[in-house]
């Protein structure tokens, strides 16, 4: 769901290749083939897996859970790990995609928050471990609207000083999520009289924005726009450049959603991909992938090895007294051919 | 009539040339062979890279969409009707739904602008080239590819660095006091032109110069000097010379522009679908790869059907004149 900038992500593939090749032994063990988001996994944390189990690590990434599937799909062979959201975890363990590890019987599986446990994408565990979990929602200049950010007619009903200002992910998920949210209707919805009115507000809401990007960071620190919506690693990376931006909580609901390791079914290297899920699981290493990323873990522990600001951050610790993220499974394929419609006739 | 014209081969058909004309069938047949032995790697290429590939897709084309992505193996031609139409989910009836078409058009729309723009800048500058010194004509040649070196997606963000509303241009003519407030330069249609054109120029320039090259600018001076005007020059001795150029250079710049991805994407901030982002998305979010393939087959159709209208109409001039 952190689709970066590509450049980004592929100067940072590159720097974590070089890294990763350079405390390569010569004579590695073995090999493990990670194929994860761009700009989201922390050279050190490889580094580090490398030396411990002499094991020579290869790193490509992806820009979508979709383009990963359609790779995975087509026959990208040679992978062993893949980092997919919570929904297409339940999509790729039901298209037989994915090796059941068993990590709950692993050494490090203590660690794990039981609040990750009984998740709907992976029930007890069988599947994946996690690696970052995270919120989108919106991130507003408060230099620029001096209001209550929380809610979403920010976006899709802006003041005057917002629009023409605005950024909104160029994913029909949450976009159209955000939208049903705001007019308070169900996910996953297929009543055409409600579907009606939310593409009505997507197309007038669409005059007021000026990009639909994944590139969230870019687009606010370049100062392009004052609002952009966004995941809650990426607020805090861009905060750390424009200090006056906030994330906010909208009062009618935002998107959970956590990433997890996994490995595809038929990994040429499955022991060393099973060293791995183990692996994330121990505080320290989660500590890494945090303080690399962002985001928050799921592994008990880990807040002793994290970055002190970000454990104080409002992005990763929401305030008190804020609702619970709501975590989407997917849609079936009549919603999405809906959706589709609503999407093509907003873009065209 | 008839029997007139019939009776004059009758007359005349000795059994020499019967012969010459079987050593040259011979010949013929001999040079045949040569010309398919060297032609036999391209094609190999052609159909393993080529035709192979589009085949599978004009399977696709035909198939149901999976669940999540792929295809299942069931007969549909609905990848094609939902091209024109909508079905309604509820009653199964047909409406006819522009969205597609509009998309498309933006496309060619875009491309077409582009493709003017190029000739425009890039048809002087070829004439620049072919007209200095043949020593100087490889240092500006050489200038002209050299965009190539760096990846277009590198270029591209080096115009939204231009371009940005913190940008350069906007800094510059602020801090001239010319504007005050940034203009509006990205994220528009009007970036997504200057993005086009600045991608393909080279395609557009190479193509005419190599034209330009074989023309014999002794021909100009004589013609200026049958005291024809400028504009007769160009029309009836330069531009003669440079149409295969400027035929090539147009088609080579309309159709990547047709398809471009990364230039609409970055520089026209994503809010309006291109032919090209509307494809990929089919094999992503939409999880359609039928409706994918399909429009990727219309769009190939209407590229060829451009091509073919072009050859005819070429062709039929040339038998004229």
């Amino acid at each position: 769901m952190r689709k970066h900038l590509l450049t980004a992500a592929a100067v940072l593939a590159l720097g974590a290749g070089t890294l990763g090749l350079g405390a390569v032994q010569a004579r590695a063990a073995g090999e493990l083939h990670i194929y994860n988001w761009g700009n989201y996994t922390n050279p050190e944390l490889i580094k580090s897996f490398e030396k411990k189990y002499d094991v020579k690590v290869t790193l490509d990434d992806y820009d979508s859970n979709e383009m990963m599937l359609a790779k995975i799909k087509g026959g990208a062979a040679g992978y062993d790990i893949v980092v997919p959201s919570d929904y297409m975890v339940s999509v790729m363990a039901g298209e037989g995609l994915l090796e059941k590890t068993e990590p709950n019987q692993m050494a490090n599986f203590k660690n794990i928050n039981p609040k990750w446990i009984e998740v709907y994408w992976d029930k007890g565990r069988h599947y994946t471990v996690p690696w970052q979990w995270g919120t989108t929602a919106f991130t507003v200049d408060t230099a620029v609207y001096k209001g209550d950010v929380n809610t979403l007619k920010l976006e899709l009903d802006p003041p005057p000083e917002l629009k023409g200002r605005i950024n909104m992910l160029n994913d029909m998920n949450e976009v159209i999520n955000a939208g049903l949210r705001y007019l308070g209707y169900p996910r996953c919805n297929s009543n055409k009289e409600q579907l009606k009115e939310l593409s009505d507000l997507l197309i007038k809401a669409k005059a007021s924005w000026r990009t639909m990007d994944y590139a969230t960071i870019e687009k606010l620190t370049s100062g392009d726009v004052d609002l952009s919506q966004n995941w809650n690693g990426a607020a805090m990376r861009a905060r750390a450049q424009r200090p006056t931006l906030k994330y906010a909580y909208p009062k009618e609901g935002f998107t959970g959603w956590m990433d997890n390791v996994a490995v595809l079914k038929g990994a040429p290297n499955l022991e060393n991909a099973k060293l791995f899920q183990n692996f994330v699981m121990d505080p320290e290493n989660a500590a890494l992938i945090s303080n690399f990323a962002r985001y928050a873990n799921g592994i008990k522990g880990s807040e002793k090895f994290m970055d002190k600001d970000m454990v104080a951050a409002p992005e990763i610790i929401p305030p008190a007294g804020t609702q619970d993220p709501e975590f989407v499974p997917p849609c079936d394929q009549k919603v999405v051919d809906l959706y589709n419609r609503i999407w093509t006739n907003l873009k065209k | 009539m008839a029997a007139e014209t019939a009776s004059v081969p009758a007359t005349s058909a000795p059994a020499e040339t019967e012969r010459l004309r079987l050593a040259k069938a011979a010949i013929r047949r001999g040079k045949l062979r040569t010309r398919w032995l060297l032609l036999s790697p391209a094609l190999l290429t052609i159909v393993l890279v080529g035709l192979l590939p589009l085949s599978i897709i004009l399977v696709y084309s035909f198939l149901e969409p999976g669940t999540y992505g792929g295809v299942r193996w069931v007969f549909s031609t609905d990848a094609y009707v939902q091209f024109l139409f909508e079905r309604d989910l509820f009653e199964d009836t047909l409406t006819f739904n522009p969205a597609y078409l509009e998309i498309f058009w933006r496309s060619v729309e875009l491309a077409l602008l582009s493709t003017v723009g190029s000739l425009l800048i890039g048809f002087p500058t070829a004439y620049f080239i072919a007209t200095r010194p043949p020593s100087r004509r490889n240092l500006w040649l050489f200038l002209i590819t050299l965009p190539f070196w760096t990846n277009l997606l590198i270029r591209t963000f080096a115009m939204m660095l231009i371009l940005r509303d913190e940008g350069v241009i906007n800094i510059i003519l602020m801090k001239l006091g010319l504007i005050d407030q940034p203009l509006v330069l990205i994220y528009t249609d009007g970036a997504v032109f200057l993005g086009l054109v600045y991608s393909y120029l080279p395609f557009m320039v190479l193509p005419i110069y190599a034209a330009l090259e074989k023309l014999d600018f002794r021909l100009v001076e004589a013609a200026y000097d049958l005291y024809a005007t400028r504009g007769k020059v160009l029309r009836h001795v330069i531009l003669p010379v440079a149409k295969p150029g400027l035929v090539a250079g147009c088609i080579l710049v309309f159709v990547p522009g047709l398809g471009a991805y990364i230039t609409p994407e970055l520089l026209g901030g994503g809010k309006s679908l291109m032919i090209g982002n509307m494809i990929a998305i089919q094999f992503g979010n939409s999880r359609n790869w039928p409706f994918g393939s399909a429009a990727s087959l219309i769009l190939m159709a209407i590229v060829l059907v451009a091509l073919l209208v072009y050859v005819r109409y070429a062709g039929r001039r040339r038998g004229h004149g």
